[in-house]
C-alpha cells in the first residue's frame, strides 16, 4: 500500500464516492410503491409492480439495484388511492335537483403507462375528477329520483365505473370501487318542499290516529252497550210480567221519591182514586 | 443522523467484501463483536481499522491495556505512526472512535430487539419487502437499516364518528321513501391484518369513513321513514355493519369493523313540531279509547248488578208468586207515598177541592208566594 492510499483524506474522499455510488446504485422498494426506472428520460422497466392478488412478502419490493446516475426511480403508489370529488348537482328524470357526493378508488395497474400519460398519481386524479362528475351525471341523468334510493343504486355505480374505467385504462389506473357517499336535497326549495311534504304527511298522520282513536272508542261504547242490553235480555227474559212488575216498582220509587236527594226538582203529589189497587182494602171491602 | 451510520454500516460491510470478507448480515455480527470488544481494549472500527491489523492488535490490544491513560497513549502512539501528518490531531480521534463504538453497539440493541406489548403486532419489513409480523413479547431483528419495524395496535378499538348529535350540524340522510331524517352514528373497528392494513390503501381512516357514510346511505335508503327513526335501527346498524365489512374486504383493507351505533335518528329540526303533533294525537286517540273503556267497564258492570239483582228477587218470587208480588207492591207503595203529598177523593163524580195542600206548601217554602196565593 503506497502512502496515498493511507491518507485519511484520501480514504474518507474514496469513502463517500463509495457511499454515493452504493446510494445510487441500490434502492430500496417498499410494499406500497412501485417504480418506474427512467434512464434519461427513457422508462425502462418497472419494480414492484402491481399484480392481482398477491400476498405481501412475495411481491418484488425490497432491495434492487440500478445504473448509478443512469437511471432514475419515478415512484408510484402502488395502494388504492382514492379520488376526491365536489359535490355534484344532478337532475334526474323527474326534474328533481340531487347533489351528490361521491367517491372512486382506483389503484395504478400499468406504471408505465401512467407515467407516460400523466407522470404523477395527482394528475391522474385530476384528469378521473371531471370523468367522475360526467359519468355521475349521465347516469343519474338517466333514472328517476326515486330510483337512487332503491336497490338499483347498485348497477347504477356498476355502470359508472365501467364508464370510468374505460378512461381510467388510459392512465394505467383501474377503478376499484365507485360509491355514492352523500345523494341529498340541494338547500332551498327543494328541501323545504321536502319538509313541507313531511309535515303535511305528518298531519294527516297525526288526523287519522285522532280519528282511530275516536272510532275506536265508539265501537268500545257500542259493544258494551250491547253487551249490557245482552245481559239484561238474558236476566229477564226469564219472566216477563215479572220483570215488568219489578222494574216499574223500581221506576216509581225513583220518580217519586227523587231517589233521596230532595232537591226541588219536580215535588210530587199523587191524588188517588179510592178505586185505586193500593186503596182497595181502605174501602174495607173486597 | 441515523440513514449516516446506516450507510457507514453497510460500507463496513462492503469493506469486509474488498478484503474477501463474509457480505451482509455476518459483516453486521462482526461489527457486534468489535463493539463488545470495545469495552474492554481498544475501540474498534470496521473501517477506521482494516482487518489486517487484526493479528498486531490481538498480542498486544485489549489484554495489555492498564489504565485508561495508557489505552489513549497506546493508541495515540498507534495513530501517531501510522498517520505522521495527522499527529496534530489525533489526540482527540480515541475518544471519537470509543463513542462511536458505544454509539453502534446500543444502535444494534435498540433495532435489533423490539419489545410489542400485548396489544401490538410487530410488521417486519427486509429493506422494504414484507417479511413476518412478530407477535407480542420480544422480538429479534436484523438491525435497522436492513430490517424495520412498524407497531401496531391491533387490540385498541378506534371509533369514526359520523354526523353528531348537535341540532345545530345536521346530516341529513334520504330514506326509502323521500323522506329526510338527522342520523348521528359512529363505527367502532379495530385492525384485523396489521400488513394489509398499513400496505393496502392509502388513507385507511378517510376510507373507513367514507364507506361508513356510503353504506349508511344505502342501508337507510332501504328503509322507510318510520323504521329509520324507530324499530328498524337495530337492523341498519347491522346491515351497516356487514356492508363495510363486505366493501373494506373488498379493497383489502384489513380492517374488522367490530360494529355501528346509530346515536341519533330524528326528523329533522324543520319538521320536529309536526312530528310531536303526531305523538300528541297518539295520546289524544289513547285518551278517547280509555275514557271508552272506562264507560264500557262501567256500563257491563251495572248490567251484570242489576240482573243478579233481578235474579235473587226472581228466585224468591218464583216460590210464591203471588205473596211475593204483593209484599213488594205494597212496601214500594209504602216509601213512595209516604214521602209524597196525598190527597184521597173519597166519592166517585166529586170535583176535588182545588186549593190543595201543594198550593199552601208552596206558599210556605217560598217566601215571594204569600201574595200571589191570597190573590187567588
Amino acid at each position: 500500500m503506497s502512502r496515498t492510499v493511507r491518507n485519511p483524506i484520501v480514504l474518507a474522499f474514496v469513502a463517500i464516492l463509495l457511499l454515493v455510488l452504493i446510494g445510487s446504485t441500490l434502492a430500496v422498494v417498499p410494499e406500497t410503491k412501485q417504480g418506474v426506472i427512467v434512464r434519461f428520460g427513457e422508462p425502462q422497466y418497472i419494480v414492484n409492480p402491481y399484480k392481482r392478488g398477491e400476498t405481501f412478502g412475495k411481491t418484488q419490493a425490497g432491495l434492487i439495484a440500478r445504473w448509478p446516475f443512469i437511471d432514475r426511480i419515478e415512484w408510484i403508489d402502488k395502494r388504492i388511492l382514492s379520488i376526491p370529488m365536489e359535490r355534484q348537482q344532478v337532475l334526474s328524470t323527474d326534474q328533481l335537483r340531487l347533489q351528490v357526493d361521491a367517491f372512486a378508488r382506483y389503484r395504478i395497474v400499468d406504471p408505465l403507462q401512467m407515467f407516460i400519460s400523466a407522470g404523477t398519481e395527482e394528475k391522474v386524479s385530476d384528469q378521473l375528477k371531471p370523468i367522475l362528475g360526467s359519468a355521475l351525471r349521465n347516469e343519474l341523468g338517466k333514472r328517476q329520483f326515486a330510483a337512487l334510493l332503491s336497490p338499483e343504486r347498485g348497477q347504477m355505480m356498476e355502470n359508472i365505473k365501467t364508464a370510468l374505467n374505460r378512461v381510467a385504462g388510459q392512465y394505467g389506473a383501474e377503478i376499484v370501487d365507485v360509491r355514492i357517499k352523500r345523494a341529498d336535497l340541494p338547500e332551498g326549495t327543494p328541501l323545504e318542499s321536502a319538509f313541507q311534504r313531511m309535515r303535511t304527511a305528518r298531519q294527516q298522520e297525526a288526523r287519522s290516529i285522532q280519528a282511530q282513536g275516536s272510532k275506536q272508542a265508539q265501537i268500545i261504547r257500542a259493544e258494551a252497550e250491547a253487551e249490557a242490553a245482552n245481559v239484561y235480555a238474558e236476566a229477564f227474559g226469564k219472566d216477563p210480567d215479572f220483570f215488568d212488575f219489578y222494574r216499574a216498582m223500581q221506576s216509581y220509587e225513583l220518580t217519586f221519591i227523587n231517589n233521596g236527594s230532595g232537591q226541588e226538582q219536580g215535588r210530587s203529589s199523587i191524588i188517588l182514586s179510592p178505586n185505586n189497587q193500593y186503596l182497595r182494602e181502605f174501602q174495607g171491602r173486597r | 443522523m441515523s440513514s449516516f451510520f446506516g450507510w457507514g454500516a453497510r460500507l463496513g460491510a462492503m469493506w469486509n467484501e474488498n478484503k474477501g470478507g463474509p457480505w451482509g448480515p455476518s459483516g453486521g455480527g462482526s461489527e457486534g463483536g468489535g463493539g463488545d470488544g470495545g469495552s474492554g481494549g481498544g475501540p474498534r472500527s470496521p473501517w477506521g481499522q482494516p482487518p489486517r491489523k487484526r493479528g498486531p492488535r490481538g498480542s498486544g490490544g485489549p489484554g495489555s491495556v492498564a489504565s485508561f491513560d495508557d489505552f489513549l497513549k497506546k493508541s495515540r502512539d498507534r495513530f501517531g505512526g501510522r498517520f505522521p501528518t495527522g499527529g496534530g490531531t489525533g489526540d482527540g480521534r480515541p475518544y471519537w472512535l470509543y463513542g462511536l463504538g458505544v454509539f453502534l453497539l446500543l444502535w444494534l440493541v435498540f433495532t435489533s430487539f423490539h419489545r410489542i406489548g400485548p396489544q401490538e403486532r410487530g410488521v417486519v419489513t427486509l429493506f422494504g419487502s414484507y417479511s413476518r409480523t412478530l407477535q407480542p413479547g420480544i422480538g429479534f431483528t436484523l438491525p435497522a437499516p436492513l430490517e424495520s419495524v412498524q407497531k401496531v395496535d391491533i387490540q385498541a378499538v378506534r371509533t369514526a364518528d359520523i354526523g353528531s348529535t348537535d341540532r345545530a350540524q345536521e346530516n341529513l340522510i334520504l330514506t326509502g321513501d323521500q323522506n329526510i331524517i338527522d342520523l348521528a352514528y359512529s363505527v367502532r373497528w379495530n385492525i384485523k391484518d396489521p400488513q394489509f392494513y398499513l400496505f393496502q390503501i392509502q388513507n385507511p381512516e378517510e376510507t373507513i369513513q367514507e364507506v361508513a357514510e356510503s353504506a349508511m346511505r344505502q342501508a337507510v335508503a332501504g328503509v322507510s321513514l318510520d323504521d329509520a327513526i324507530g324499530a328498524g335501527r337495530s337492523e341498519i346498524e347491522q346491515r351497516v355493519q356487514i356492508l363495510m365489512q363486505q366493501l373494506l374486504d373488498s379493497y383489502g383493507a384489513g380492517v374488522r369493523v367490530l360494529g355501528v351505533a346509530v346515536k341519533q335518528s330524528d326528523p329533522p329540526a324543520a319538521v320536529n313540531d309536526a312530528f310531536k303533533e303526531v305523538s300528541a294525537a297518539q295520546q289524544q286517540a289513547q285518551t278517547y279509547m280509555n275514557d271508552a273503556r272506562a264507560y264500557a267497564l262501567q256500563l257491563t258492570a251495572k248490567a251484570q248488578g242489576e240482573a243478579a239483582a233481578f235474579d235473587k228477587v226472581y228466585a224468591q218470587y218464583k216460590l210464591s208468586p203471588e205473596v211475593t208480588r204483593r209484599r213488594m207492591y205494597y212496601e214500594t207503595m209504602e216509601r213512595v207515598l209516604s214521602r209524597v203529598d196525598k190527597t184521597i177523593v173519597e166519592a166517585p163524580g166529586v170535583t176535588p177541592y182545588l186549593a190543595l195542600p201543594e198550593l199552601k206548601r208552596r206558599a210556605d217554602a217560598a217566601p215571594a208566594a204569600p201574595e200571589a196565593a191570597p190573590a187567588r
